[in-house]
């Protein structure tokens, strides 16, 4: 039971808003001190506990630093900002007048949704493709009919284009037999003794994505409604 | 044939790049704690094979103590709005087209390796989008490079300009993964599904079901990720409950199990690449708070699918 400390850690640490970083650590040797204390360790016990739990958590660092690649994207990505990329996503998105912020996100949402359950998951992302190119559209959008956003607006249609990128992706790429999280249940059922195949895991997320894109692409149109609203309220002020 | 190692040698010395360029920058006042932070990456990327785990440990620790002091922000020399706007306007839609170069790559070298000999000679194919994806960055740079000749060290000081604006959570993901070793080897997923079959009454199938299903999303949120929860919730109530006891199709059950995990992934900020991330790249005004305006964004459609999934799996599960 000592081992939940770790999460007890975790949890207070995002209540007081501590650096996050910190309360990962804090956590990581909280729990490895926590499996190892027993009424009769002493001090050179728990000291060596917490220094093979430091080693752990370094091993995993390594091991896991193809995560910390994709950052690599950045280079390009500024390069492009620098020469104007998000401005001409504004532009090219202001000379189709249908265009729409929440029309704009649901177009990549459902994009994304599409082509992660063909397994194109890396057609997307928050460093590749919403900051350079979906957010500047959805913003652009917007401005093409109401002028200069204010910011409460301006970091609603941010907020959103993220969320369409993650719950395109999430409810997308389940259907695809081949993805990692199919995998891991393959694998998981088989050790327990129960054979599944790949393809009969991925269509059971068909129900699934089908309500995600129901309820989501409600939400998108509500976006609109709620930004329409907002932002014809603000200019009519604006002109008295 | 290309594999992790040829790109972690690459992303070393980009980081080590960024380093002494912060170091050099005087428009931050803290340009030491970030030229450290970026050059402690650095080391990681380059060494990290060579230094051990416990001094891999260090090298963590480091960037958590200069994490928790705080990071400055760079400002590189960059274009103007009324530049960028100029050449915009002068450069038309082609501008798009390096930026199209790095997913359509990213996705040609994925297929190409896993799907011809050619392409796995030339990568491994295990790795494939990752690899695929840097060579996608490399192309695109270069077409950048020869197209716009812009001078030769923006690439590093554009790169810099963003990572300065993602700042400590770039490393947030790589973390939070050390920290699911730590927790797996100490045994805390167990301990949560045991307290899960000891405390939760699962004597009816919909009480089971929501069991599975709400836990997967708790624990997910706690963990920042459904890998982390599947295996120990269908442990816990998944395999005994739903589908020894109540006779439930397994495939379907932890179909939408995990989707069930996966609502609980638009919850919180533990998935830091998917939620925090973003809101750093996004630069928006709340994006330190627990309930950045990426989640708030995601919660009122997690919450209302965390309830589809029940009954989904309530109807879908239990052949008649």
């Amino acid at each position: 039971m000592l081992v939940l400390l770790g999460i007890a850690v975790v949890v207070f640490g995002f209540v007081v808003r501590a650096n996050p970083l910190l309360v990962l650590m804090a956590a990581a040797i909280t729990t490895g001190l926590a499996a190892a204390w027993t009424p009769a360790a002493d001090l050179a016990v728990m000291w060596q506990a917490g220094v093979d739990t430091l080693a752990r958590f370094g091993k995993a660092f390594n091991d896991n630093r193809f995560i910390s690649l994709v950052w690599m994207v950045l280079i390009a990505i500024g390069l492009l900002e620098r020469s104007g990329l998000q401005e001409r996503a504004r532009m090219l998105i202001a000379q189709v007048p249908a265009a729409t912020s929440g029309a704009v996100l649901w177009v990549y949402f459902v994009f994304r949704q599409v082509m992660s359950a063909l397994g194109l998951t890396s057609l997307g992302g928050h460093a590749q493709m919403v900051r350079p190119l979906v957010a500047p559209m959805a913003e652009g959008a917007a401005e093409a009919k109401h002028g200069p956003l204010p910011d409460r607006e301006r970091y609603l249609i941010r907020s959103h284009a993220a969320a369409a990128d993650n719950i395109g992706l999430f409810f997308g790429e389940d259907i695809f037999i081949a993805i990692g999280s199919i995998l891991l249940m393959v694998g998981y059922l088989e050790t327990n003794g129960i054979s599944v195949t790949p393809l009969s895991l991925s269509v059971w997320a068909i129900p699934t994505a089908l309500v995600a894109l129901a309820i989501h692409s409600l939400r998108l149109w509500l976006l609109n409604r709620q930004l329409a609203r907002s932002l014809a309220g603000l200019k009519a002020e604006g002109g008295e | 044939m290309i594999t992790l190692t040829h790109l972690y040698v690459l992303a070393g010395l980009v980081f080590g790049a960024f380093a002494v360029l912060s170091a050099i920058d005087r428009t931050n006042a803290r340009r030491f704690r970030n030229a450290a932070f970026w050059g402690l990456l650095a080391v990681s990327f380059l060494f990290g094979s060579m230094v051990g785990d416990l001094g891999n440990g260090i090298i963590a620790l480091g960037l958590v103590v200069l994490a928790a002091f705080g990071l400055g922000q760079g400002k590189p020399n960059t274009t103007s709005q009324e530049e960028r706007r100029a050449s915009a306007e002068r450069r038309g839609n082609l501008l798009f087209l390096p930026a199209l170069v790095i997913p359509a790559i990213a996705l040609a070298g994925t297929l190409l390796a896993q799907n011809t000999p050619v392409g796995a000679v030339i990568m491994d194919p295990k790795q494939a989008t990752l690899i695929s994806l840097i060579l996608g960055v490399l192309v695109a740079l270069a077409i950048i490079m020869v197209w716009l000749k812009p001078p030769l060290v923006a690439p590093l000081q554009e790169g810099r300009r963003l990572i300065d604006a993602v700042g400590w959570a770039s490393v947030l993901p790589q973390m939070l993964a050390s920290l699911g070793a730590v927790f797996l080897a100490a045994g805390v997923g167990d301990q949560v599904g045991k307290l899960f079959a000891d405390y939760i009454p699962l004597d009816t199938r919909i009480a089971a079901v929501a069991a599975y299903c709400i836990g997967m999303a708790m624990f997910t949120i706690l963990m920042g990720n459904a890998f982390a929860a599947f295996p120990v919730m269908t442990a816990a109530v998944g395999l005994p409950v739903l589908i020894h006891g109540f006779g439930g199709k397994p495939e379907v059950v932890c179909a939408i199990g995990m989707l069930a995990g996966f609502c609980g992934t638009l919850m919180t900020p533990m998935a830091a690449n998917f939620n925090v991330v973003p809101a750093n790249l996004l630069e928006l005004p709340d994006r330190k708070a627990a309930l950045n305006g990426v989640i708030r964004a995601q919660i009122p459609t997690a919450l209302p699918l965390l309830v589809a999934n029940i009954l989904l799996m309530y109807f879908l599960a239990f052949p008649a």
